[in-house]
């Protein structure tokens, strides 16, 4: 099976990286899904969205991903954010908490973790 | 009697003092290596940006952008000067900002007219000082700097830049045409050196790839580019505050481990002296009552 690197970076560490059939992002043009061989591209991913990662290994690594680029070549995919957390990170409770903060952006960030944790919001 | 109880309480405060410095240089030793982690932790992340971004300059090759472009005319520039908040550190501030001293000189001898900017409070301290007007200055988190505090950093030099020289930003302050930055770059744990260097306008190397792959954009390319470029600037700023933090902290290892041994030294040469004050006074306590013996044995004599 084809397979390509991904590699998923915050500004102050490396989140995640390795080998991955399938990585499935939110553009602010829309939902895309990538697949190994996958035509080189450029991205900006929208404030809090959700990068899904299935692994060659057939597990899925889910992350919350704040003000991110994607970029894509054949074989590389990496998907760079300025503040990102996996979603067996997520502190659920803080999160929920956040839900309802006054500000849009924290509740937006929050909605991200929770749907990387797999909470249903 | 007296000199010797002076040297006694000498060599306690000298001793005290070492154990504070030791404990300094203890804990600063500490710090550089989770400093060092953080360094080698944000490099994934600008090395893709840069790869991005090189990707973009060779996709298209129109690339479009004021942080791009040189202005022919450089009225106001602004200089961006990362110092620590603490002090105790030897010649770390000293350095950055004599480093920071010769750019301005060789911005004005060019006829720019620097604005200064400032991280850390000893380089606040210095310029307040010396009655220097800050257009911005930022404190607090010197030794561990986070994106956030990068970011804010670079918002404001960034909307400065894009305002231009000739106007000012919305919220009043100085416009400039361009963006330096003056920081204290970690060699080794022994050597920490002041770099000067440009930030903005951006020297985009356009890479000669035999295979420069069609890049799609989403959304389009100057879109990207627009939201891409204050971020790089945010990386490099926050490698920057990386860097300086790492070097802060070393420099203050090495002040605290020269004033640990000093204290030592100092404490061997007034123990060396107290002891001799001590023989001193024993001699002449001696000497004393062998006299008083002499003279009690003399007048015995003469019964």
């Amino acid at each position: 099976m084809a397979e390509m690197s991904v590699e998923l970076v915050a500004v102050e560490r490396r989140l995640w990286s390795g080998q991955a059939s399938f990585v499935v992002a939110q553009t602010t043009e829309g939902e895309i899904g990538i697949m190994p061989s996958h035509e080189p591209m450029l991205g900006q991913l929208v404030e809090g969205g959700v990068v899904k990662v299935t692994t060659t290994a057939g597990d899925t690594v889910t992350a919350a991903v704040h003000g991110g680029f994607l970029s894509v070549t054949a074989e590389r995919v990496s998907v760079l954010a300025e503040s990102a957390e996996l979603g067996e990170e997520v502190d659920v409770a803080a999160a929920r908490a956040a839900l309802t903060d006054a500000d849009e952006v924290e509740r937006e960030r929050a909605t991200a973790k929770l749907r990387a944790a797999g909470q249903t919001v | 009697m007296a000199q010797l109880r002076e040297l006694r309480s000498k060599i306690r405060s000298t001793k005290n003092i070492g154990k504070i410095t030791k404990a300094m240089e203890l804990i600063a030793t500490s710090r550089i290596s989770k400093a060092q982690a953080r360094v080698e932790a944000a490099r994934p992340y600008a090395s893709e940006i840069t790869e991005v971004l090189s990707a973009m300059a060779t996709a298209s090759s129109n690339l479009d952008h004021p942080l791009l472009v040189e202005r022919e005319q450089v009225r106001r520039v602004a200089v961006l000067v990362v110092t620590s908040d603490k002090g105790l550190c030897g010649g770390y501030n000293a350095n950055v900002l004599r480093a920071t001293e010769e750019l301005l000189s060789l911005l004005r001898e060019q006829g720019k007219d620097p604005q200064l900017y400032v991280i850390g409070g000893k380089g606040m301290n210095y310029y307040s000082f010396r009655g220097r007007e800050l257009s911005g200055s930022w404190t607090g988190f010197s030794q561990q700097p986070h994106y956030e505090n990068a970011a804010e950093v670079g918002e404001t030099l960034v909307e400065a830049f894009l305002a231009g020289g000739e106007d000012t930003t919305s919220d009043g302050a100085l416009g400039v045409d361009e963006l330096h930055i003056v920081y204290t770059e970690f060699r080794s744990m022994l050597t920490q050196t002041p770099v000067a260097k440009r930030m903005a306008p951006l020297e985009v190397e356009y890479t000669e790839s035999e295979v420069a792959p069609a890049y799609d954009f989403e959304p389009n390319a100057d879109t990207l580019l627009g939201a891409l470029l204050p971020k790089y600037i945010n990386t490099r700023i926050f490698a920057a505050l990386l860097e300086s933090a790492a070097s802060e902290l070393a420099a203050q290892r090495n002040a605290m481990k020269a004033a640990s041994d000093n204290a030592s030294e100092l404490v061997e040469t007034y123990t060396r002296q107290a002891n001799q004050a001590r023989q001193a006074q024993i001699t002449q306590e001696i000497s004393e009552i062998v006299g008083g013996v002499d003279a009690l044995a003399a007048v015995g004599s003469d019964d």
